[in-house]
């Protein structure tokens, strides 16, 4: 510790460039922290998705309807404690671009089945005696403006009114948050009442899109799901039943692989920083060489002199790499409030200490060389150069 | 005396170094004729270097006249003054300052990309400047394969290659040792007596000095003494 | 002029000439950047591929017609009255024996695992007719045979085949109600139809109980035609429905994923860019101060500072296009032609597309390179042009 004013003068010994390289270092790091919230986000859904829920689509696709009468059925399944119905309702708020989902589901049933979900009571108590009414996401109803009361026109992207009408009028009678803020991108959504939309669109009515039932006991998860679709095997309605785990990781490796993306992004990042930094602490050595000699006669040993440039490397890209997570911790929330799907985006600490690590690492690798240089320094030599 | 090259009328040079206020040169006067051989002496501090930069317009004086070559130096902007060094000084330093990626040949032609001179022509003048210097044979030897005392002959050839009305040289000895600097004062001596080339050289050797036809001492900012050792010009 | 311009080359040649004894520093700038403009063309080129691949799909004189208020193919609905209607209407072209030519489809998806994860993929499955090549002259079979009415059998599109391995002539898939076989592959030019299935329409619309279509495709009797369709289907009171032309539909289904990646890949470039920018000022300020006695020696000699301001710059924006150019190159080498797959969330479904490097994304690259090479080149040279010659002689 005696040491660090030594190793710290020294690496500002030239300021400007320290502070260039710093500047990069940090511009790796924030890019790092919001690459992997992005990343994260993605991966929510598996890690809100509960071992306890399974999830009962068409054999075929999600997109195959099913039976209402399922729901019953599956409910006498043993191990089965509770079954909700939802459907996947596509409507369009305004224009395209305004995405999020809305799903009809049985609001009783649904909201058992996700504690997740933060609703007041007197909320769900008008949810459950209107027919018309929906409950959306907090961060939905401030990014459209929403308050309770309000009527919600959405366009039927797939399912027109009986009277072919284009357009269902929805009552917002409840506003909830998520417990934990980190998976409110898991819940940005829109529940209206599966009774009122069979009832009222023009075809498929008696039908539902998918199945959630929530097991007592989820190591019986697997059998309960075979148990499930066996129920309706060679039947015009076959099944396929997941734990909800599952089916979101598989929903996910869809959209390809977002993480191979990103890492490779973050590879060709640290691949340029790591050549910037590694050159900066070269040069800062070479134009040392007399000083490094000098410490040499003074009496440090070879290692100490190496455990200088180590550590001035080590004090370079940590404290640089703090100043990119810290303006990544301030910026990711206002990101994700503006981007739809992403809200709740945070810096987290295995993130963090991620970077730490990352950080030590990317030290080590760009000292080495240089502090080698320092280490195997001829006293004679680097003196008597000019 | 014959006609002058240098011309120092009440030259003042002060510089600020935090928040004090240093005087170099106070209120000199100086002249020196063509075909002159002067070298500047004095202790460290003594203000020769700065008085050198003056006359090879690098540097500016605080007030006074200085006229070089027919040119007031004190009212040239730094464009001007860039363009007058270029027709009319060759520098020498200390340290040779050759271009270290460069050859000999190529150091040497340097101040010549600023005139209009051919490619042909450049190359028979470097050849010329070299073999004034005696170094024809090292021609095409990076500065890092050269002796000290090499490395300052190929920097005389690249001040003498523009063909300059004065040569510029500050401790042109002081890194060399007595015989190689022995053979670069003579090559200067023959420089100035053969070839005509006035020159100005600061230095703090006595031996360096005595090579010169008229030595100056400088003392605090002020010339203490002018000793004419031969008359200027005078030659052979 | 002349001598200023020689001036110039003179001292951007002796520098250029130094650049391999600061080999080290130098690289800082090329790999710099060539990290900055290979993220940022791989990116764009991906997003170039998936828009040109919708894009690409259908053509002007086709119209696609779909329920009114359906932004896409699987969430629309036409039931069997409105489609005779609609293909009876003025405006598509009739063949020679007077039958419109217009094609209603079905369009759903089933799930496909890949070989390497169980998870299953929303792939499309269009049923169509045996002689769609009527209306679609583009496709054509490239392996095996086109599917016969009546039978459950398979054509597999070219993008398809390639990204799920199982989908192979001889082999089945399981489309509606059990297993059907594969009896072809057919291509299309490229276009988004190539991640398709394509059957027989009635014998899927059977095996799933379906009584509507998703979609009418029809060919438009000449350039005016589209609007008299278009016209003609939207004053008729029967019909709830949209004519879009086909280019235009495909095109819009590309928007959201496109913006998405687009902006992800600025938002990268401009912060990379921003870190390439530190490290080209760093290279920079190295480059002047390794060379301050040979500027300030230049000086002396006689050359003007501005030869001096713009060397420096020269060299910066050469070795920022040399990073662009490295950078440009392994982003063309690693990742043109690559092909994925992901899900186009606005179709729901699975769509193959290769990343496409053009010749304007590279460009775009290039100017990227340049600015940041010239901001990073500008200070360093306007500190090299201020620097006190006398100074920086007496430093050395």
């Amino acid at each position: 510790m005696k040491y660090l004013p030594l190793v710290w003068a020294a690496l500002w010994r030239r300021k400007p460039r320290t502070i260039y390289t710093m500047l990069s270092v940090a511009v790796a790091f924030l890019l790092y922290a919001l690459l992997t919230a992005v990343n994260q986000a993605f991966n929510a859904g598996i890690e809100v998705s509960g071992a306890d829920r399974l999830i009962t689509t068409g054999r075929y696709s999600i997109t195959q309807v099913l039976p209402l009468g399922y729901l019953q059925q599956i409910r006498n399944v043993p191990g089965v404690e509770t079954v909700t119905v939802s459907s996947w309702f596509g409507g369009v708020y305004q224009e395209e671009k305004n995405f999020f989902p809305q799903f009809p589901v049985e609001p009783e049933t649904y909201l058992a089945i996700y504690p997740e979900i933060l609703l007041p009571p007197e909320q769900k108590q008008a949810f459950l005696n209107t027919r018309t009414g929906c409950i959306v996401a907090k961060s939905l109803a401030d990014r459209f403006g929403w308050k309770l009361g309000d009527k919600i026109p959405l366009q039927a992207g797939i399912w027109p009114l009986k009277d072919g009408g284009n357009t269902w009028t929805l009552d917002l009678v409840g506003i909830f948050d998520t417990a934990d803020p980190a998976t409110r991108s898991q819940f940005e959504m829109l529940l209206m009442r599966h009774d009122f939309f069979d009832e009222a669109r023009q075809f498929a009515n008696g039908y539902g899109g998918w199945y959630i039932a929530k097991v007592k006991d989820p190591a019986q998860s697997a059998q309960i799901a075979q148990a499930i679709d066996k129920l309706f095997a060679n039947s015009p309605g076959e099944t396929r039943t997941d734990t909800e785990k599952a089916f979101n990781q598989s929903f996910l490796k869809q959209m390809g692989d977002i993480g191979l993306i990103i890492s490779s992004i973050l590879g060709a990042v640290f691949f340029t920083l790591l050549f910037l930094t590694g050159n900066t602490m070269m040069q800062s050595v070479r134009e040392r060489v007399p000083e490094l000699a000098v410490l040499k006669t003074i009496g440090f040993s070879d290692n100490q002199v190496l455990g200088f440039v180590l550590a001035e490397s080590a004090l370079l890209c940590v404290v640089a790499a703090m100043v990119g997570l810290a303006i990544g911790s301030v910026l990711l929330p206002g990101i994700g409030q503006k981007l739809p799907g992403f809200s709740g985006m945070e810096l987290t600490l295995p993130a963090f200490g991620m970077a730490v690590l990352l950080a030590f690492a990317l030290a080590v690798v760009v000292g080495i060389l240089p502090g080698w240089r320092a280490k195997r320094l001829d006293i004679v030599n680097a003196l008597s150069g000019h | 005396m014959a006609e002058s090259v240098v011309s120092l009328r009440g030259v003042n040079k002060s510089y600020t170094r935090g928040k004090q206020s240093v005087d170099v040169l106070q209120n000199l006067d100086l002249e020196i004729a063509k075909g002159d051989f002067c070298a500047l002496m004095g202790p460290s501090g003594s203000g020769k270097t700065t008085l050198l930069n003056l006359i090879g317009g690098l540097d500016r004086p605080s007030g006074g006249a200085i006229t070089v070559a027919g040119a007031r130096l004190d009212q040239m902007s730094s464009g001007k003054l860039a363009q007058w060094r270029a027709n009319h000084v060759g520098f020498v330093f200390q340290f040779y300052n050759l271009l270290p990626v460069l050859t000999a040949e190529r150091n040497v032609e340097v101040p010549l990309l600023l005139t209009n001179l051919s490619k042909g022509e450049r190359a028979k003048r470097v050849h010329i400047a070299l073999d004034v210097v005696g170094l024809a044979e090292r021609a095409r030897h990076k500065p890092s394969e050269l002796s000290g005392g090499q490395a300052q002959r190929v920097a005389i050839a690249r001040a003498l290659v523009a063909d300059p009305t004065l040569l510029v040289c500050d401790e042109p000895t002081g890194d060399l040792d007595r015989k190689t600097a022995d053979e670069i004062l003579n090559l200067l001596q023959v420089l100035n007596r053969k070839h005509g080339k006035t020159i100005v050289m600061v230095t703090h050797d006595p031996k360096a000095a005595d090579h010169a036809s008229h030595v100056l001492h400088l003392d605090k900012g002020v010339l203490v003494e002018a000793q004419a050792k031969r008359v200027a010009g005078s030659a052979a | 002029m002349a001598n200023s311009i020689q001036q110039i080359a003179a001292v951007t040649a002796m520098n250029l000439r130094s650049v391999p004894a600061r080999l080290g520093t130098s690289m800082v700038i090329v790999v710099g950047i060539a990290g900055v403009v290979g993220v940022m063309v791989a990116l764009f080129a991906m997003a170039e591929g998936f828009r040109s691949t919708l894009a690409g799909t259908g053509r002007a004189d086709r119209a696609i017609v779909l329920r009114g208020g359906s932004n896409d193919e699987l969430g629309s609905v036409v039931f069997r009255e409105q489609a005779q209607i609609l293909m009876d209407a003025a405006g598509v072209r009739r063949d020679a024996d007077g039958k419109p030519l217009a094609l209603p489809e079905i369009y759903m998806l089933t799930d496909v695992p890949k070989d390497d994860s169980p998870g299953p993929n929303n792939v499309v499955v269009r049923g169509t007719a045996a002689d769609v090549f009527k209306l679609r002259p583009e496709a054509r079979i490239v392996a095996g045979r086109m599917f016969q009415p009546g039978v459950r059998e398979v054509v597999v599109g070219k993008g398809a085949a390639a990204q799920f391995p199982r989908l192979a002539v001889g082999a089945t898939v399981d489309v509606r109600d059990g297993p059907w076989t594969i009896v072809g592959v057919f291509e299309t030019g490229g276009d988004v139809h190539e991640s398709e299935l394509w059957v027989d329409q009635e014998t899927l619309r059977l095996a799933s109980r379906r009584n509507a279509y998703n979609s009418v495709t029809v060919q438009l009797d000449g350039d005016a035609a589209f609007q008299t369709f278009k016209d003609a289907i939207t004053a008729d009171p029967r019909l709830t429905l949209q004519v879009q032309r086909e280019p235009d539909y495909y095109a819009s289904r590309s928007k959201a994923l496109n913006d998405l990646i687009t902006i992800l890949g600025y938002t990268v470039a401009v912060i990379m860019g921003i870190g390439a920018l530190f490290g080209a000022l760093n290279t920079m300020y190295a480059a002047v101060a390794t060379r301050t006695v040979e500027i300030a020696t230049l000086r002396a000699i006689g050359f003007g500072a501005a030869p001096v301001v713009l060397s420096v710059l020269i060299e910066a924006l050469l070795l920022a296009l040399a990073g662009s150019v490295v950078g440009g190159a392994a982003a063309y080498v690693f990742f043109n032609g690559y092909t994925v797959n992901t899900l186009n969330f606005q179709t729901f479904s699975q769509v193959a597309f290769a990343f496409r490097v053009t010749p304007g994304l590279l460009v775009q690259g290039a100017v990227w390179a340049c600015a940041i090479g010239a901001l990073g080149g500008l200070f360093p040279a306007v500190r090299a042009a201020r620097l006190p010659v006398v100074e920086a002689l007496r430093a050395a």
